[in-house]
């Protein structure tokens, strides 16, 4: 069993990831924060992030959040991705939006 | 007879990104029965105690969610009586072949205010299973493999307009509103339970800005020991899990949330109570939002208003 150091490039802190956990798994079972957490299946989204170093292997993910170009510019669900070297990422996903309102509504539905 | 119009949800069609994980889930960790595949590749399951042919279809796209939510009306001339009412409504309806799915009649299908696809069928063939009609027994062995829940009850759906979604299902489809959770205006509604039938919620809506969402599909357990089941089988086969076992202050369900291999929410509950049709609806308020979704713990987690797929 090999372990990858995973780095965030925001905060510089750094976590230890084997090779039979995805990232998000990695992190949660050490109780470490960084990544929102949803689904942890590749379905929601909320815990995109891009890499930026090194490689992974990659579990089919929802195209909703990640793009075919994306994909191919590193972008990924920390849920379905599986460190095989060390690796430096950003996080995109985000948590914690304000409530919906009926204005945001009529805005996002171009009402 | 009380329940006319509208019974109950029949079928909601959901999207799996990997069949093979989606059935190993749903059949044999859910506990749902397969009950036939067709042309398309879509996969069609039971729960153990339903009398119609299906209720869950599984179809495998690159995204999760919702394709769309089936209602089970009581007769043909009901289904053609909704159909004229949904269009008088202002809603353009389309109507798909009998035997597009599997063992099921003409589909009448719209979009709601929210972007989901609601159908309306009235003829789905009969669950092939004599033993569970004729003297039944109270359990047998495929009501004990798995989670095993006795029915698909209830979806929750997230999108825009839910204050259009109420007043379509209340005026066209003979809902009622049975809960609602208000904003701090103390006048915005948050969220929605409806029935059209005498369960606490046949449908619920949550605000949200982005349309056709789903939150959950919910299946029915007999009791909160068979819910801590449903957890130990859960953890047992590594299923995600959101929140629970807990309850809910809203319906008063005893509940678990947690996520397919594809990331589509799905609900385990119990419990919860009767409605009729002339009771006032319960309203929790934006100080007390917490209890209303989770009664124990009185916070929301930020899944839960997030999370969708």
């Amino acid at each position: 069993m090999a372990t990858h150091t995973v780095r965030f490039v925001e905060t510089g802190e750094t976590l230890a990831c084997n090779d039979r956990l995805t990232l998000l798994q990695a992190m949660e079972r050490l109780g470490r924060k960084g990544i929102p957490v949803g689904c942890r299946n590749g379905g929601c989204g909320v815990c995109k992030v891009r890499v930026l170093e090194g490689s992974c292997e990659r579990r089919v993910m929802s195209r909703a959040h990640v793009a075919i170009e994306e994909e191919s510019a590193g972008y990924a669900l920390a849920c379905r991705i599986i460190p095989t070297s060390d690796l430096c990422v950003t996080v995109i996903g985000k948590m914690g939006r304000a409530f919906a309102r009926p204005e945001q509504d009529r805005k996002l539905t171009g009402e | 007879m009380g329940m006319t119009g509208v019974l109950r949800p029949g079928h909601a069609a959901v999207r799996v990104l990997d069949m093979k994980e989606a059935m190993h889930f749903y059949g044999e960790v859910l506990g749902l029965i397969e009950t036939g595949r067709d042309s398309y590749g879509r996969v069609y399951y039971r729960a153990w105690d339903e009398r119609d042919h299906n209720s869950i279809i599984l179809r495998e796209a690159d995204q999760a969610g919702i394709d769309f939510f089936g209602f089970k009306v009581d007769s043909p001339a009901t289904l053609d009586k909704l159909e004229a009412d949904v269009r008088a409504y202002g809603y353009p309806t389309e109507r798909i072949p009998a035997g597009d799915l599997l063992q099921t009649g003409e589909r009448v299908r719209f979009e709601i205010a929210s972007g989901h696809a609601i159908e309306l069928y009235a003829e789905k063939g009969k669950a092939n299973s004599p033993q569970m009609v004729d003297n039944p027994p109270p359990w047998n062995p495929e009501s004990e493999r798995g989670i095993a829940p006795i029915r698909f009850d209830h979806g929750l759906l997230y999108g825009p307009d839910i204050e259009k979604v109420q007043d379509f299902f209340v005026n066209v489809l003979g809902f009622y509103l049975t809960e609602q959770i208000l904003l701090e205006d103390g006048k915005t509604q948050l969220a929605i339970w409806l029935a059209c039938s005498n369960k606490a919620h046949d449908i619920a809506f949550v605000r949200h800005p982005e349309p056709n969402k789903l939150h959950h599909v919910s299946f029915l357990l007999e009791s909160w020991e068979k819910v801590l089941r449903a957890a130990d089988i859960m953890s047992m086969n590594r299923i995600s899990i959101d929140m629970g076992p807990t309850r809910h202050g809203v319906t008063r369900g005893t509940t678990i949330y947690a996520f397919d291999p594809s990331g589509n929410r799905f609900e385990t509950f119990a419990g919860g109570y009767q409605t009729y049709p002339d009771w006032d609806p319960l309203t929790w308020t934006w100080e007390e939002v917490g209890a209303a979704v989770y009664y124990h713990d009185r916070q929301l987690n930020p899944a839960f208003l997030e999370v969708v797929t």
